[in-house]
């Protein structure tokens, strides 16, 4: 598993951030890969870099310098157009407020985002209606967001992320806004996601209660990675201990 | 989903829905009425033109409309006019203002149309009452009834007197009005100059020759042999002497450009509105355009959406403006000045519509254009 081709990678990505006064150095150097089937997590202090990390990593932002490798090929010098297009066809996007749409019910939520990749009708209605079920959400089709539970919501966003297949999806803190029950569900779901459809599930989080779901860990600090540490192979609930802490202990 | 998103964004906010569409109503229903009048105003002042069979128009030399033509072209031009190759028939006219002399006292002025049916120049048309030749009696005329009362009459059998000669109604019509505010008579061709013979030289005299051409025969080669032959006088299309009845009536007197005006403010304001509302509500809703964005949508997916809000707004305010425009028509049908609406009108009004959201969903295009997917982290 550990050995598979990437699917996304990036190779020492600097971001600055900002003008004038102003600027800011949010990345400094990050190279990451993301393999399909497992779920890593991005952990580190608030104001790390992540956030900027995971745009880079989804073409919403370009990097300052550095490169991206989205199936192979290279994000460089790419217009917004052809960078839209490689969102919608390879990635899918979770956030942490869900960011879903207030006038559409959950299937239509769903839908949309087979609507931008020219998947209508029919088809494109069931697909939508299928991943609800899949997310747990059968019951809660035709429902709109605030007839729905945050815990929901974040799982019509969920749906909403894998409905195309991508084979990368990437989450930015999604259990932040949620309680600890709700929390567990959403991060079970995204490491079935990773397991059983051999996706590629980046999850920005600094909710420790999330570890317990990773295939690995990413720390982050002050815009550059200072750590990784790996679930072994043929455990299931690994403890994953906090190796960054001893290593800093160790140096000091 | 287009089509869903930008119905659920327009109906999402039912008070500026409601602005947006008081804008276009408010536009269409302005539009309308001002077209509406200027179509009205151009069918009355055309209508007698419209009306008779002729190839081209003799008129004096510099005759401005319909009814200001004189009574100056003469016998020997009419036999000049037949003599020239193409020409089949020269049919005389006349028309002219004249005072009208209410039986119960008082005046008014009447525009007299002289003109013999029997030489195919003009056939009556809308008679509800009498025929045209009862009209060839002594005396007899026809009056439009909308102007009875007007004219200080009850109907037919009715006499009144025009200038010094006495007149009695042997027929009606019906929906015939005339621009100028002073009614149409309508008399055989003698009689209409004998009324109009004040000074007693005019007793042969016509104001219009209505020419028709032998099959074959070319317009404009006639027309300009015409011109040739007949000194101080115009020779004229029919639509060159429409233009010339417009040109005066409307564009002389400022009320065409009025009429052209205020529909042009019409659209104007309307624009305004709806590109306000849109782009408010495209503000309003920035958010969900910058997921959209996130997730991957072109950029004319999203555009697409806007111009559906637009185009949405477009077609139910062009529906209810349309409604309250009609409703108008409707009630202006007996006034001086009827509306007119048309299908080319009420298309064209529905094109204008379509095409002024389109316009005002610039300036909220412009706004999503800058939208920056990242935002969608920082919420
Ligand atoms: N648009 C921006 N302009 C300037 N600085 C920014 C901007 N966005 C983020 N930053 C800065 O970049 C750094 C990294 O931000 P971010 O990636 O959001 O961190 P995290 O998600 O780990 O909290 C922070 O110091 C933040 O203040
Ligand atoms: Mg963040």
């Amino acid at each position: 598993m550990t050995n598979e081709t990437p699917v996304l990678e990036a190779n020492d990505i600097v971001k600055e951030l900002g003008k004038g006064a102003g600027k800011v150095m949010a990345l400094k150097g990050v190279s990451l890969k993301l393999v399909p089937g497992e779920l890593t997590l991005l952990m580190g202090p608030s104001g790390s870099g992540k956030t900027t990390l995971l745009s880079i990593l989804g073409c919403i932002l370009s990097p300052t310098s550095g490169d991206i490798r989205l199936a192979g090929q290279s994000t460089l010098g790419l217009g917004p157009e052809q960078l839209a297009a490689l969102r919608r066809q390879h990635i899918g996007f979770i956030f942490q407020s869900y960011n879903l749409f207030p006038t559409l019910n959950a299937v239509e939520n769903v839908r949309i985002a087979l609507d931008v990749l020219g998947q209508k009708g029919y088809p494109a209605a069931a697909r939508a209606e299928e991943v609800l079920r899949e997310v747990g959400l059968g019951h809660r089709l035709q429902n709109f967001p605030n007839n729905l539970s945050g815990g929901e919501q974040q799982r019509v966003a969920v749906a909403r992320a894998i409905a195309a297949s991508p084979s990368i999806v990437l989450a930015d803190e999604p259990t932040a806004a949620l309680d600890s029950e709700n929390g567990h569900a959403v991060m079970a779901l995204l490491a079935r996601i990773a397991k059983e459809q051999n996706r590629s599930v980046l999850a920005v989080t600094h909710d420790p209660r999330t570890l317990g779901y990773a295939d690995r860990v990413v720390r982050i600090e002050d815009g550059k990675i200072v750590g990784e540490e790996r679930r072994p192979e043929g455990v299931n609930s690994p403890e994953i201990t906090d190796l960054t802490k001893k290593r800093r202990k160790a140096n000091a | 989903m287009i089509l869903t998103l930008a119905f659920r964004n327009l109906f999402h906010d039912r008070i500026r829905l409601a602005v947006t569409l008081v804008g276009i109503l408010f536009s269409i229903v302005l539009v309308a009425v001002q077209l509406g009048l200027y179509l009205g105003s151009s069918r009355m002042i055309t209508n007698m033109i419209e009306k008779t069979n002729s190839d081209l128009w003799i008129t004096t030399f510099g005759a401005k409309s319909f009814e200001e033509g004189g009574l100056l072209l003469t016998p020997g031009q009419r036999h000049q006019a037949l003599a020239t190759p193409g020409v089949k028939a020269v049919i005389p006219m006349v028309s002219a203002f004249a005072e009208w002399r209410k039986p119960g006292g008082g005046s008014t002025r009447v525009a007299v149309v002289g003109i013999d049916a029997e030489d195919g120049g003009l056939q009556p048309w809308n008679l509800i009452e009498g025929t045209w030749d009862d009209i060839r009696a002594p005396d007899a005329i026809a009056v439009d009834r909308s102007y009875l009362k007007d004219l200080g009459i009850e109907g037919i059998g009715s006499t009144a007197q025009i200038a010094i000669g006495r007149v009695r109604v042997r027929a009606l019509t019906e929906g015939i009005r005339s621009f100028t505010q002073s009614p149409y008579v309508f008399t055989p061709l003698q009689r209409a100059r004998n009324l109009l013979n004040m000074d007693g030289e005019k007793g042969d005299k016509s104001t219009f020759f209505l020419v028709q051409l032998e099959p074959g025969a070319n317009l404009e080669t006639v027309r300009l042999a015409l011109q040739e032959r007949l000194e101080g006088t115009d020779v004229l299309t029919k639509a060159q002497f429409r233009d010339r009845s417009l040109g005066q009536w409307l564009f002389k007197t400022g009320a065409g450009i009025a009429l052209i005006g205020g529909a042009l403010l019409g659209i104007l304001v309307g624009t305004v509105i709806v590109a306000q509302t849109l782009y408010s509500s495209t503000k309003d809703h920035i958010n969900e355009f910058a997921t959209l964005r996130a997730l991957g949508s072109s950029g004319s997916y999203i555009h697409k959406v806007i111009l559906a809000q637009a185009g949405l707004s477009a077609v139910i305010g062009y529906t209810l403006g349309m409604i309250i425009a009609l409703l108008i028509l409707y009630l202006s049908r007996n006034s001086p000045l009827p509306l007119v609406m048309t299908p080319g009108l009420a298309f064209s009004l529905f094109a204008l519509t379509l095409f002024m959201c389109a316009i005002s969903a610039v300036s909220a295009i412009m706004k999503v254009t800058k939208i920056d997917p990242a935002t969608v982290f920082s919420r």
